[in-house]
């Protein structure tokens, strides 16, 4: 089915998320989408799916003119969609997943299904027993459920998003073979990713999002270079790292192992002096936000040690690691940075330095209001804060941060500021190192890390990369290694990562 | 929650208007005149200095319950075990005084240290629902409501079994204390002062608690938001914890008020409902203190009110529970009609 996207906006707030984007897929072809996070990639997609209406634009499928309002209409025209996190039920067995969602009969048909399913595993080469309960299987084998369910049901199109996060490499294989099988059969198959090397093996055609717009479309064979370049984009203007002389260690971390369920990071080794600024790219998920709550005490590492200021710290609370002059700034500014229903001043009035029994109003409302002033907050002290925009919400947060910290852990310090209040809200954090702050950030932002940072660890599918010295390491080196080119073949047996690569 | 304070109070106005003429409805179903209803309720409650005296008589316990419950609502969690609060600080009163009646302690300091002791078994009993949500994952609810079948198995065991009154076990309860034993009350009256000051004093330590200081504004934070609370610094698990002690320490305050000022006595209703009663009154006044007791001294009227009902028009005394019931439920779902209205603003 030949899948026609026209003219598709779509806005949350004042983030243009989808900007006039119009894209072509023809049937039987395998569609690679590119971009970096927060590129529109997902919304794209989800409002292809019905889980998400566009503000204006018109889907056209077979030169049809489409209606899409829900995933059910969707469902009905033929897409179907294989989400992220598999959307199945991990109490109930692998044969009643397949069943769901079909519609039609108060009993449902099992045997038939089960004859289906066998057939469908054979055609694809998939083992999965239909008897077994899907929270004993691996996200491989859940996404293969997810996969035959949706072409039983008759899907036509299949949007697969970033697909290959959590799976091995024989199922990586395995998924790859099926899906140019299926676009023999003449069915479409969008895949999403910010995995270079897998869209430059697998497309038929790729085309790169950024910034909410469609930038490019290419064939193969494709260059590398090129790629990176329209991910993204030029070099911009942005201020300059302090340069100052690193002093004595502030954090040590040694071989450090962080896990959660759904990715192992690490063995990594990270170093921080006094005054200097660790960058830390890579895109989203792939496992520097789990490093940097580990660096804060939120995840207790599974291996390794952590000094604070030559103090082994490993395995002690948050808390203790706040006592130690250590703040973190989480990046999902309503979920974990601020408290909704509490005004500014009460923000300020809880993280006031040895507050007494009795609340200080007084100076809670002062020191707001002296923080709202300095960081151009819009609001005032009595504002809520989730009636501030996302880019005051992230000013608030930066004001909240304490004075005369040791170490300053920042996710995403200036997602969604433009360029004018990025260099100003830096400039702000180069003060704190000249005090004596050390900062270890993460950031989408390529331009950001490269010019704030002294020296730069790349992350890739939880793997890091050693340290690169910020000032002679290129854009393009960098692009490579955060689309998972230019790693060694085997990391974890070399416990220093990619050593040599990106010199 | 932000709204034209007009706004918010015309509609409250407008749903006890819609409460009321439910319960008309309800009324006129059963062929019972209403007006009249309406009429012994007011003359029941509030006809005479002895019938006020009554009513304080109620609002006491229903006053310090309701005060725990804005701890517990303030930190975000629904102490549905407060009933069973109630009754173990019943308990542990009671068990107090019959120890204080073997031996030869004044009875003044009796009463002190069994209110005392009331206070610590209601805050234990919390203190348990508290531990078995941080560190074995059940939630407040389903604990709570756990906790409240053992509390009512545990009291009528006790009233039944070694409490019980020599001779024949009863439902009346165990054996009255002596008028010693008892918290002073006014002459040929039923209410006691001492019980007035406990709830007031109780009122208004939450008041100043969650007005005042940092412990409630942490309290507010971690209610709102936990995890950005933990990020900012605040110990979440203590101040769940702490909620919940200093809630089941007001409810155990109330039940030992039921022993010491209004039973003398351990009985098997001995919460007689104040919990759940205590609930819907901090959801009408919108989980924030200050019309506390007001809305409570209503309630209580309403309960009172209504005893009469079945001597003067046959009616059950149920009807205050109904009136009760639908001014909480018109006013929580106005509210949520009001704010269901779609609020022009894009989502991010």
């Amino acid at each position: 089915m030949q899948v026609d996207l026209r003219k598709i906006h779509k806005s949350f707030g004042a983030v243009h998320a989808n900007n006039d984007i119009s894209l072509t897929i023809p049937a039987g072809t395998i569609q690679g989408i590119l971009g970096e996070n927060g590129a529109g990639k997902s919304t794209l997609m989800k409002i292809l799916s019905g889980f998400q209406g566009a503000d204006r634009g018109e889907i056209w499928l077979d030169g049809r003119l489409a209606k899409i309002d829900s995933p059910q209409a969707s469902g009905r025209l033929g897409i179907g969609m294989l989400h992220q996190d598999p959307l199945d039920v991990p109490a109930m067995r692998v044969l009643d997943n397949f069943l769901l969602g079909r519609s039609g009969g108060l009993r449902p048909r099992r045997r038939e299904a089960r004859a289906q399913l066998a057939e469908l595993c054979g055609a694809f080469g998939f083992s999965l027993d239909p008897d077994a309960y899907v929270e004993t299987l691996t996200v491989g084998e859940r996404q293969q459920l997810e996969l035959l369910r949706l072409l039983w049901l008759g899907a036509r199109v299949l949007i697969l998003d970033e697909p290959t996060t959590g799976i091995s490499a024989l199922q990586k294989d395995a998924l790859f073979a099926s899906l140019r099988k299926l676009k023999e059969e003449g069915r479409t198959i969008i895949f999403v990713s910010h995995k270079l090397e897998e869209v430059e093996s697998l497309c038929d055609r790729a085309a790169v999002l950024r910034r909410g717009r469609l930038v490019g479309e290419t064939v193969p064979p494709y260059s590398t270079d090129r790629l990176v370049e329209m991910m993204f984009g030029r070099v911009v203007s942005l201020g300059s790292r302090l340069e100052a002389p690193p002093g004595e260690p502030v954090l040590e971390v040694e071989d450090v192992i962080v896990e959660d369920r759904r990715m192992s990071v690490g063995p990594a080794t990270v170093r921080v002096a006094r005054q200097e600024v660790i960058g830390l790219a890579g895109m989203e998920g792939s496992g520097q936000q789990l490093f940097l709550r580990a660096c804060a005490g939120l995840i207790r590492p599974v291996h390794g040690r952590i000094r604070l200021g030559g103090n082994d710290v490993l395995g002690r609370s948050y808390h203790h690691f706040l006592g130690r002059g250590v703040a973190f700034m989480p990046a999902a500014r309503l979920e974990e940075g601020l408290i909704p229903g509490l005004d500014l001043a009460e923000h300020f009035a809880l993280t006031l330095p040895d507050p007494g029994f009795t609340i200080q109003r007084q100076a809670a409302q002062t020191r707001a209001a002296a923080q709202i002033e300095s960081f151009r907050v819009k609001g005032t002290p009595e504002t809520p804060v989730e009636d501030l925009s996302g880019g005051n919400q992230q000013r608030a947060l930066l004001g909240l941060l304490r004075e005369n910290l040791s170490l300053l852990l920042l996710e995403h310090p200036t997602r969604g500021l433009d360029i004018e209040s990025v260099v100003w809200i830096w400039d702000k954090l180069k003060e704190r190192c000249r005090q004596g702050t050390a900062i270890i950030f993460v950031s989408s932002d390529l331009d950001e890390v490269r010019n704030y940072s002294d020296r730069i660890h790349v992350f890739f599918g939880g793997r890091v990369s050693p340290s690169l010295p910020a000032a002679t390491t290129t854009v393009g080196q960098l692009g490579q290694l955060i689309g998972g080119k230019g790693w060694p073949d085997s990391p974890r047996r070399d416990r220093g990562g990619v050593r040599g690569v990106g010199r | 929650m932000r709204t034209g304070v007009l706004g918010g109070v015309g509609l409250r106005v407008g749903a006890i208007f819609l409460a009321l003429a439910f319960t008309t409805g309800v009324l006129l179903l059963a062929d019972a005149p209403p007006l009249e209803a309406y009429r012994q309720i007011v003359i029941g409650s509030i006809g005479s200095v002895k019938k006020i005296t009554d009513v304080l008589v109620a609002w006491v316990p229903l006053v310090l319950v309701t005060s725990g419950l804005l701890i517990t609502f303030a930190a975000g969690l629904w102490n549905i075990g407060i009933e069973g609060q109630i009754t173990l600080g019943a308990i542990f009163t009671t068990g107090a005084l019959r120890l204080a009646l073997g031996s030869d302690v004044p009875p003044a300091l009796a009463i002190a240290v069994a209110i005392l002791a009331g206070i610590v078994g209601g805050a234990l009993w919390a203190l348990l629902a508290g531990l078995l949500k941080a560190y074995g994952g059940v939630n407040e609810i389903f604990g709570g409501l756990g906790l409240n079948f053992v509390a009512v198995a545990l009291n009528v065991w006790l009233i039944f079994g070694p409490w019980g009154r020599p001779g024949v076990a009863s439902m009346s309860g165990t054996e009255p204390f002596p008028d010693s034993f008892s918290l002073p009350a006014l002459a040929d009256l039923r209410l006691s002062p001492w019980a007035v000051v406990l709830a007031i004093g109780g009122f208004a330590l939450v008041y100043f608690l969650l007005k005042g200081t940092y412990f409630g504004l942490r309290l507010k934070a971690v209610g709102k938001n936990p995890r950005a609370a933990f990020v900012l610094g605040v110990p979440t698990v203590r101040y769940m914890l702490l909620a919940f002690i200093l809630c089941g320490g007001l409810g155990g305050a109330a039940g030992a008020v039921q022993v010491t000022a209004v039973y003398h006595r351990l009985i098997p209703a001995i919460s007689s409902g104040y919990g759940y009663l205590g609930l819907m009154v901090a959801m009408l006044v919108n989980y924030q203190p200050t019309w506390v007791p007001v809305v409570a001294f209503f309630f209580a009227a309403l309960n009172i009110g209504s005893i009469q009902l079945p001597i003067v028009l046959k009616l059950d005394s149920s009807l205050a529970g109904v009136l009760q019931g639908a001014l909480v439920l018109f006013v929580l779902g106005v509210e949520g009609l009001r704010r269901r209205r779609p609020v022009v603003k894009a989502t991010e």
